[in-house]
């Protein structure tokens, strides 16, 4: 930061469009991070003044006082009482909304006694007429000893002069408002009051503080500030009359989350399918370029595949936050925290845990970094506990590839069938057992916390797609860089120890299998994957001459996979070779170590590979199974079949059944539903926690109800 | 004592007093002072929170706190 830099700080009650003005003042110059040890978002951006000028602005998080009853307000208070701190500003901008103008100078009136030069922006011009509001500004001036800029942060109007006033700001007026001796005893100007007394003293000061500003501020407010009560229309009081109905409040609240998730799976099959697609070509291009080795494989195998597990996940994430973004921006989710509050509470949890427990639909990570805002540190930290049994997209491939292989896909009635059920059904499981483990946690976690429950809500309005443009941006940011480099990392790991081999089968692997073939030539699973690759190939041939509008005879199909026949013989041999050498490698090893735990459970090693596997991220599980059974990874829609097929006719050695049946298959899906198979949750968990005792218990305990699950489902359906 | 708990729909009241030991201090910052007005805009199922508008802001409390909290109606 130069020293030319003016900094700002900018602050404020939430709901007053104070991100508004920073997205406004910083474009895209902005960034989110951590102040150092506690996990307040610290949002900081550059704003281009003038072509020589610029500030730096900093914007704190969004409260009702400097009264430090909570992790966010300390942070103002340390900030703006200490002028050594690197973030202490040349100028304080306290931003307001002019409907609510009386309490958001409650805050104002703090900041003026620290005697910081201080600028107080009026937001929401545009909604001054409708409300019948007139503001005599320079009375208010005079009376609160302040530069006052009004600003509309909808029409844009007003930010020059905001800029203008920060250019300016020497001379802006460090003078109290409120004259010193009013307030005998100020906590906000005197911290060390603050540790001397006891809470309840503390408290009556601060209640004692507070009524002599309001005191104030209604002196102050009489003489500029009018309003028309006559002209104010009732609109908001009917929606709320609706939104927050006692029934259709819920009916439409449920009746919004069905529509939300259809559409979220609606838009973003194309792009996944599109970027799925993008990274199978570019591994493959990328094997085909560079020189054969080592390092080629790692980048193809390891890195691509890696950052393509990653990028996968985007859009849906993507989209969901967009809509979250929605409904907050508008209003409508503080009137969810308040429908749902006495329900989440039974549970342990809060009105404010529905947030993050949608949020851990898409993914857990920007989920559980939402649960900040819940004020009772036992109410957070249940919710953080249970975000993660949600099903989040990673878990999506996996069901889907599983419920394909043992459900039929009959239509019950309409257009449900037991396919689409069963994912429902597993949703809703995944639900019941956050909710379930919350009660457990409710009941036994000996926190005191004290759990209190104030929420405003704001008045509704149209979300400006600025704010949620930079909301969708953030958290999918925050889901790429904290979740991506661990499964980048992992992705790397796994593949070291699958190309790491543990004995001679290993490294003759090739040897091996060609001999056999050569020998005995292919056995009847080579043939059934010999047979689907002419079988798909044929199948491409004449959708070509479609395409093509030209005619193929069955000669000409036959002559030409006869030609390729041979490629598809050695491919199957290369798969062959692959499936061997993974076996007899480092991972394979520990597949089979695992394997008498996950037996009961109906699995085997070659599972218990894809379980190990998927601690990367979930989604892991299909890419590993396709390698074991020697697929390949051709990254086509039919790849999915192939697996199916190898799936289906998959046997245990020992006794000749099949792996994949019923039991084993609801035994898996209900052991991916609960256990916590992500590396990057719990980094996170150990941050918002600060230390490793709860990601821990997490990680076990999640872990032991997916096994207890799935050994019972197994028992039970064998 | 009447508390804000026992406000009908739509009903308004003047705020008399509360114990400062257990009423947040969010809620006072947030107006809830005596003197003021308060009106009970919505209720939820199960005795869930209420949806009070509080010296010109709407905000929801749970029950148990809007029962600590003294009042005078306005008829």
């Amino acid at each position: 930061m130069s020293d030319s830099m003016i900094k700002v700080a900018l602050i404020g009650n939430p709901n007053t469009g104070k991100t508004s003005l920073f997205n406004h003042l910083t474009g895209l110059n902005q960034k989110v991070g951590n102040y150092p040890g506690i996990t307040v978002d610290k949002k900081t951006g550059i704003c281009k003044l003038s072509k020589t000028q610029k500030a730096s602005i900093l914007d704190l998080p969004g409260t009702y006082s400097l009264n430090a009853s909570s992790a966010d307000e300390k942070i103002a208070i340390e900030i703006l009482n200490d002028s050594s701190n690197k973030f202490y500003p040349d100028l304080a901008i306290v931003v307001t909304d002019v409907e609510q103008l009386k309490r958001n100078l409650l805050i104002f009136t703090q900041i003026k006694d620290l005697e910081i030069p201080t600028l107080l922006v009026i937001n929401m011009a545009d909604r001054m007429q409708s409300k019948g509001i007139s503001i005599d500004i320079p009375q208010l001036e005079a009376d609160l000893n302040t530069k006052i800029v009004v600003i509309s942060s909808k029409l844009q109007t007003g930010i020059n002069d905001v800029k203008e006033a920060i250019i300016n700001y020497a001379s802006l007026s460090t003078k109290r408002s409120i004259a010193a001796e009013k307030i005998t005893q100020n906590t906000i100007t005197n911290p060390e009051l603050v540790n001397s007394l006891s809470k309840l003293e503390l408290k009556k000061i601060q209640h004692r503080e507070t009524i002599i500003r309001y005191q104030f501020i209604n002196e102050a407010l009489k003489k500029s500030y009018k309003i028309d009560r006559e002209k104010a229309s009732d609109l908001q009081a009917k929606l709320d009359r609706v939104f927050t109905h006692k029934i259709f409040g819920y009916v439409i609240f449920g009746v919004l989350l069905l529509l939300i998730f259809q559409v979220i799976f609606e838009w973003s099959s194309v792009p996944m399918d599109f970027i799925d697609g993008a990274f199978g070509s570019l591994a493959d291009w990328t094997k085909e370029t560079l020189p054969e080795g080592m390092f080629t494989n790692l980048l193809a195998e390891g890195i691509i595949a890696g950052l393509g597990g990653i990028v996968i996940f985007i859009p849906q994430i993507a989209f969901l936050f967009l809509f979250i973004a929605i409904l907050e921006e508008s209003g409508y989710m503080s009137r969810v925290v308040f429908l749902m509050d006495k329900i989440m509470r039974r549970f342990g949890l809060s009105g404010k845990s529905v947030v993050p427990l949608i949020s851990g639909a898409a993914c857990a990570i920007p989920a559980i970094m939402a649960t900040r805002n819940i004020e009772s540190w036992k109410e957070r930290l249940i919710t953080i506990l249970v975000t993660p049994f949600i099903t989040c997209s990673a878990r999506l491939p996996v069901y889907a590839i599983l419920i394909a292989l043992i459900i039929p896909s009959e239509r019950v009635f309409w257009f449900f069938n037991w396919q689409g059920i069963t994912l429902m059904l597993l949703y809703l499981v995944g639900f019941a057992i956050a909710l379930l483990s919350a009660y457990i946690l409710h009941k036994t976690l000996k926190i005191e916390s004290k759990s209190y429950f104030v929420v405003e809500m704001p008045k509704y309005k149209v979300p400006l797609f600025k704010n949620v443009a930079f909301t969708v941006l953030e958290k999918t940011k925050a889901f790429v860089f904290e979740a991506g480099k661990i499964i980048l990392a992992i992705s790397i790991i796994l593949w070291v120890l699958a190309s790491v081999g543990v004995n001679d089968t290993f490294k003759n692997a090739d040897q091996i299998i060609t001999e056999s073939v050569s020998k005995n030539g292919f056995n009847e699973i080579q043939e059934i994957s010999l047979s689907n690759k002419i079988a798909r190939y044929e199948k491409s041939l004449v959708e070509e001459a479609v395409e093509a509008k030209k005619t193929i005879t069955a000669l000409d199909i036959n002559s030409a996979i006869a030609e390729k026949t041979p490629a598809f013989r050695e491919a199957v041999i290369e798969d062959e070779i692959a499936a061997l050498r993974l076996e007899n490698s480092a991972l394979g090893t520990i597949g089979k170590a695992i394997e008498p735990a996950i037996k009961p459970l109906g699995y085997d090693w070659k599972i218990g590979i894809a379980l190990v596997s998927s601690f990367a991220a979930r989604e892991v599980f299909i890419g590993t199974l396709a390698t074991i059974y020697s697929v390949g990874s051709e990254g086509d829609d039919e790849e999915a079949n192939t697996i199916k097929a190898k799936m289906q006719s998959e046997v245990h050695a020992a006794s000749g059944k099949k792996v994949f049946t019923f039991a084993s298959g609801i035994s898996l899906l209900l052991f991916y539903a609960f256990a916590m198979q992500c590396m990057s949750t719990l980094a996170i968990v150990k941050r918002e926690t600060n230390g490793w005792k709860w990601p821990m218990i997490q990680l076990f305990g999640m872990t032991a109800i997916a096994y207890i699950a799935g050994l019972i489902a197994y028992q039970f359906l064998k | 004592m009447l508390t804000i708990a026992d406000l009908q729909k739509g009903e308004k009241a003047i705020i008399l007093d509360f114990p400062l030991d257990t009423i947040p201090l969010k809620l006072i910052e947030m107006g809830c002072l005596p003197g003021n007005e308060v009106m009970l805009i919505q209720t939820t199922l199960f005795n869930g929170p209420l949806f009070l508008t509080i010296n010109g802001s709407n905000i929801a409390v749970r029950k148990d706190t809007a029962s600590q909290i003294l009042i005078d109606k306005i008829v």
